[in-house]
């Protein structure tokens, strides 16, 4: 569609087309690197326990051939949770890297304009004034998370939605709905509120397999539809006249991609409460690992899987006798990792 | 100097608003009390009438509050936003906010400390050394504190922050308890002992900002043209964070976590006067106490005789004034 028109100015598009290819490759090196990094990850998630599980028996699971008390484990217990936590981190980095990119801001994500607040709202409101548990949970988080993301856009709206409008009502929404739940937190008893708090902590210990189908099925719709729009995206970057001009409907690109993101974030978040910090981190840190300062959303939904399945392995063995949410985890680790690199990084990867 | 009139006009208006919310939350409240007594109680108490230790004991310590935290909040919102060029920018961005939320935190838990006169220290300590840890980092690396890295660090800060917090709250529900009730904002059982530990903070750190407007407008073009204009990126920027380290320390210590004032008033103020930083600091000075005090206010009215906090209360009615101004400002375009 935009190759006629990038006619006129070959010899650009050409070094635009180098620089993609070299980009391209050093994305998949970065890729697969933290492919390796996360099938370790994975390894150790499912043989290390209070019951151990040797590498040979859990290969042996995998492929169905394992004994009674591995497969017990491992299909009924370890297993669940790490394909949640997996799927948590695609959904939430690559949200988050759809956001920054779209925004142009390396503050964007779902946890500044309100998409973590709404969904953080309607569970609690669920748990502490319905009473409700389980996948209801799930849903009243959903519902939560998408009648923000609703009056935002409505709000945000004049005859289309620009960046900065978006992100301000956003945050004014986000707020409003951090009070709601600093109002539920405080009325409430003391240990209904410590029991609403793990969830809002961000947790994968309780998924389910029915849980993680539904998630599976909301990303295999939006998780093509985001990887989809990156070419669109990256000229979007270049500022919304050249990228009229290469042939980009700007404003309606900003408004799917801000669509998509947000559907992201709110399946995610509603499988497994506000998991902190992967949707703002896994960008940023993508970026500088790829090293040229662009986002790059296939290795972000990399480092989000890496991030939060690692998270959780160090959650489950953190303090023994306590099983810490994977969000606080992933809050320590993220936080820790994107600050070695900020103070590490040369001029290559810096931005 | 701007040559136009119309912002020293829309100061005094600001001003004038000021007066009346300051007045408005010494004679409201739960307890009804004639405008008279009001008045008397603050010229002439009485020891041993009830109504004159209302207003002087509960209402004139929390509206001075109200003043200062909200004062500190709104300067030290705009000038980061100027800083970062960020305008998701607020005063919890340096990590300020978790510093101080730790510290509290470990005061609760360790210390066994329970009243929010005795948290102002720790909020204290704990911003500044949260601010300095986040400058300091952001300084190493390539290409020294430049806005972007000084964000990120303090996100990655916060993060750190809240999860240690998290983590002691779902472990100890005795410090839930306590800790919950901080950590949503407000401005009730503060002394006056407080208050004037925390004062002479606020004043260094607004005089600090008074300078800055000109090296604010010239970084909002960039590190370069700001260098090209003479401006001294190092010093302006220091002089700038020690300000708001004082103020985002003070306001916090005073009444918790609020950052929803920072964040917003400089919006306001910007879309009142535009992007003069001149303009904008003392605009925000006026509007931050305005927007903390009607929430105050509105939070002693609507569930009487109970009280919903201003920390609660300023969200819900700062975000549809934010909303309608970013609907109906035409600079909202790019």
């Amino acid at each position: 569609m935009t190759t006629d028109l990038l006619t006129p100015t070959r010899d650009a598009a050409d070094r635009l087309h180098a620089v993609a290819v070299r980009r391209r490759r050093r994305g998949v090196l970065v890729s697969s690197g933290l492919g390796l990094v996360t099938l370790a990850v994975v390894a150790l998630n499912l043989s290390v326990g209070d019951l151990p599980v040797p590498l040979s028996q859990v290969l042996a699971t995998l492929v169905g051939r394992g004994d009674e008390t591995s497969t017990l484990v491992l299909v009924e217990f370890r297993l669940p949770r790490l394909v949640l936590g997996a799927l948590v981190g695609v959904g939430l980095g690559l949200a988050g890297g759809l956001f920054q990119s779209v925004l142009r801001n390396p503050l964007a994500s779902p946890d500044v304009i309100g998409v973590t607040q709404g969904a953080s709202v309607g569970a609690v409101t669920g748990l502490l004034v319905l009473g409700l548990s389980g996948a209801w949970v799930a849903a009243a988080a959903l519902v939560g998370a998408a009648a923000v993301t609703t009056v935002n856009l409505a709000l945000a709206w004049r005859g289309g939605v620009t960046g900065y409008r978006f992100v301000l009502c956003g945050i004014g929404l986000a707020f409003v709905a951090t009070s709601a739940l600093g109002y539920l937190l405080t009325r409430s008893d003391v240990r209904d509120a410590q029991a609403a708090l793990v969830w809002l902590s961000g947790s994968v210990s309780s998924a389910t397999w029915e849980g993680n189908a539904r998630l599976a099925v909301a990303l295999a719709v939006l998780v093509p539809a985001a990887l989809a729009m990156a070419p669109r995206l990256r000229m979007l970057a270049l500022g919304d006249d050249t990228a009229t001009a290469l042939g980009v409907r700007a404003g309606r690109v900003r408004v799917l991609a801000l669509v998509t993101g947000t559907a992201l974030a709110a399946v995610a978040t509603a499988a497994a409460g506000p998991v902190a910090f992967v949707a703002l981190a896994s960008a940023p840190i993508a970026r500088r690992l790829v090293g040229d300062g662009r986002v790059a959303l296939g290795s972000t939904a990399m480092v989000g899987v890496t991030v939060v399945t690692a998270s959780d392995f160090v959650a489950q063995h953190l303090l023994p006798g306590l099983e810490a949410p994977v969000g606080i985890v992933t809050g320590l680790v993220g936080g820790a990792y994107l600050i070695w690199l900020l103070a590490t990084t040369t001029p290559g990867g810096a931005r | 100097m701007p040559q136009s009139v119309a912002p020293r006009l829309g100061l005094l208006v600001l001003a004038g608003a000021l007066v009346v919310i300051t007045l408005a939350s010494l004679a409201w409240g739960a307890r009804e009390i004639a405008p008279g007594v009001v008045w008397q109680a603050v010229i002439d108490p009485v020891a041993g009438v009830n109504d004159h230790a209302v207003v002087r004991d509960l209402r004139l310590p929390r509206t001075v509050v109200g003043l200062v935290a909200g004062a500190a909040l709104g300067v030290a919102g705009a000038l980061l936003q100027g800083i970062t060029r960020n305008p998701i920018a607020d005063p919890g961005l340096l990590g300020v906010n978790a510093g101080a939320s730790l510290a509290v935190l470990a005061a609760i838990s360790l210390l066994g400390i329970g009243s929010a006169a005795g948290f102002v220290w720790f909020a204290f300590v704990g911003a500044a050394l949260a601010a300095v840890i986040v400058y300091v980092v952001a300084s190493l690396g390539w290409g020294g504190a430049t806005p972007v890295k000084l964000a990120l660090v303090g996100a990655a800060f916060t993060a750190i922050a809240t999860s240690a917090i998290t983590l002691v709250l779902l472990t100890d529900e005795s410090v839930l308890a306590q800790y919950r009730f901080w950590s949503v904002g407000s401005l009730v059982n503060r002394p006056w002992s407080t208050v004037a530990v925390v004062l002479p903070f606020v004043l260094v750190g607004l005089v600090l900002a008074v300078p800055t407007g000109r090296f604010l407008n010239a970084t909002a073009l960039g590190d370069d043209l700001a260098r090209g204009l003479g401006q001294n990126l190092l010093v302006g920027r220091l002089m700038v964070a020690t300000s708001v380290v004082l103020l985002c320390g003070s306001a916090t210590s005073l009444v918790g976590p609020v950052a929803f004032v920072g964040l917003m008033v400089p919006h306001v103020a910007r879309m009142i006067v535009g992007p003069d930083y001149r303009w904008v600091l003392p605009y925000s000075a006026l509007l931050g106490p305005v927007v903390l005090l009607v929430a105050d206010v509105a939070g002693r009215l609507v569930a009487r005789p109970a009280e919903i906090e201003a920390g609660l209360v300023v969200a819900v009615i700062g975000a549809p004034v934010l909303i309608a101004l970013v609907r109906r400002s035409p600079e909202v375009s790019s």
